[in-house]
């Protein structure tokens, strides 16, 4: 295995697309090193982004955010404006793993590990979140949706990293939340998670939302149905029960040792449902 | 595999070593440099006994490469006692004998340090969530919160003494607030 830290996107990419073998990006590490010790995978090429300029900033971006790659959980709450326009994604981020993880775990890298319960990725689709794919051949901003195919697999081609996050900037009375289900309080991973974010008029009827939904299926799901439930309502019992049954008929999770197929399909319901309400709380500020 | 050569700093001498690419920080801190206070528990980032500071930021040594520390700053639980002289939570683990088979205390010393140098009044749910990535099956844990809260409150207290003292010795009319600031600076540690 060959170590590499260079100093501009242009010589990571040249060393990512020149690499015979297996070839890794290393960030926060929380997810490759895991992997490298229980023998999932044998790099042999590591690139560390952590020494090319940007990768652990945050920076103002009409009027939004650009969050580096290499940005950790424990920063992004630390930065503070970025919670208050988006709080769904920074919550969502802040539940990955302990204080430990939280000191050097990643957003992109919770979307490259393509986990189908990534907390993160939910809560990212909701609020219209980018990711800025560097390669090769040209620099490219992709939905957050469309950047995990499938377990462990993405859709970047040879050569190519996410080298950021776009969040956009939040229009006036847009809340955003993310809830999870785990059976204890800390350190787990998601058996469900709903993630959403909706914009209201000054009446505080919703005329715009977006419905992720985490662990159901593999990848993030985004659920227009659960969208159009909601909005032209104030969110009243009705819409919410339209909305919780949109979530559970999108589910179509897998039964395994965190949670069978018709409970999963029952807590998107339930998440979708809570998750909305903290949401619409926040819009009205 | 080539071997990486890496120029880095631990607790304030600076220190040189080689690895192999693959190495973990915590491989390199126990094998190549006899540093044997980080413990490994799981090596998979779970157990928080390898809990180390890397630029002030607390992360699991086992989860670091070690290839990636140049130019960084990192603590460890060696550097903690000065001397003889133990730190205040060393002291309060051994009073509220909040340990007792050892291999998860260089871990959650190293934890509540990093959470006191930010809060230094955390509450008792604040101190038991900072601390859940520390994994102990000895003690249930109770003991060990005791002895953080109880460092806390000594910690508040030897702050308003001083600054108490600094405020008499400059105007007796100076008003210097006694109350401990919130979020204690890093680096206060070396300073003093």
């Amino acid at each position: 295995m060959r170590y590499e830290a260079p100093d501009t996107i242009k010589a990571a990419v040249g060393l990512l697309s020149k690499a015979k073998g297996t070839s890794r990006i290393l960030a926060g590490g929380t997810d490759l090193l895991v992997q490298m010790r229980s023998g999932m995978i044998e790099p042999d090429l590591v690139v560390d982004i952590k020494s090319i300029p940007g990768m652990r900033e945050i920076v103002a971006e009409k009027g939004g955010f650009r969050i580096g790659a290499a940005v950790s959980g424990a920063e992004l709450e630390e930065h503070g404006k970025v919670g208050k326009m988006w709080p769904g994604v920074v919550e969502a981020t802040n539940l990955i793993g302990s204080t430990q993880i939280q000191g050097r775990a990643t957003m992109v890298g919770n979307l490259c590990n393509a986990s189908p319960a990534a907390d993160s990725v939910p809560a990212m689709i909701a609020a219209g979140a980018t990711a800025r794919v560097v390669g090769p051949k040209r620099t490219r901003d992709v939905p957050v949706e469309d950047i995990a195919k499938a377990p462990g697999k993405t859709s970047l081609a040879k050569g190519e990293f996410v080298a950021s996050i776009f969040l956009p900037k939040a229009p006036a009375r847009t809340g955003s939340a993310y809830l999870r289900f785990i059976p204890r309080t800390e350190m787990d991973i998601a058996v469900v998670g709903a993630g959403i974010a909706m914009t209201l008029n000054a009446k505080g009827v919703i005329t715009a939302a977006k419905v992720s939904l985490g662990a159901v299926a593999a990848r993030a799901l985004v659920v227009e149905e659960c969208a159009k439930a909601i909005i032209g309502s104030t969110l009243d019992d009705a819409a919410l029960d339209r909305l919780a049954a949109a979530a559970s008929a999108a589910a179509k999770p897998i039964s395994d040792k965190r949670g069978t197929v018709d409970f999963r399909i029952k807590v998107a319901g339930v998440l979708a449902r809570r998750a909305a309400v903290i949401a619409y709380d926040r819009a009205r500020g | 595999m080539s071997a990486v050569h890496v120029s880095t700093n631990i607790n304030g001498d600076d220190v040189e070593f080689v690895c192999r690419p693959d190495e973990s920080l915590l491989d390199v801190l126990r094998d190549r440099l006899g540093m044997t206070g980080s413990k490994e528990g799981c090596g998979t980032g779970d157990c928080g006994a390898c809990s180390v500071e890397l630029d002030g930021r607390l992360v699991c040594s086992c989860l670091v490469m070690g290839a990636e520390v140049g130019g960084h700053k990192i603590e460890t639980i060696e550097g903690m006692a000065q001397g003889d002289k133990l730190h205040p939570l060393q002291q309060k683990f051994l009073e509220h004998a909040a340990l007792q088979c050892g291999i998860c205390t260089p871990g959650f010393l190293v934890a509540a340090r990093n959470l006191l140098e930010r809060n230094n009044d955390p509450t008792e749910t604040e101190v038991r969530y900072w601390l859940a990535g520390n994994l102990c099956r000895c003690t249930g844990y109770d003991k060990i919160v005791r002895a953080v809260l109880d460092t806390a409150k000594d910690m508040r207290k030897a702050a308003a003494k001083s600054s108490a003292k600094k405020a008499s010795a400059k105007k007796p009319a100076a008003k210097k607030k006694a109350a401990p600031k919130k979020t204690a600076k890093k680096g206060a540690r070396h300073a003093a």
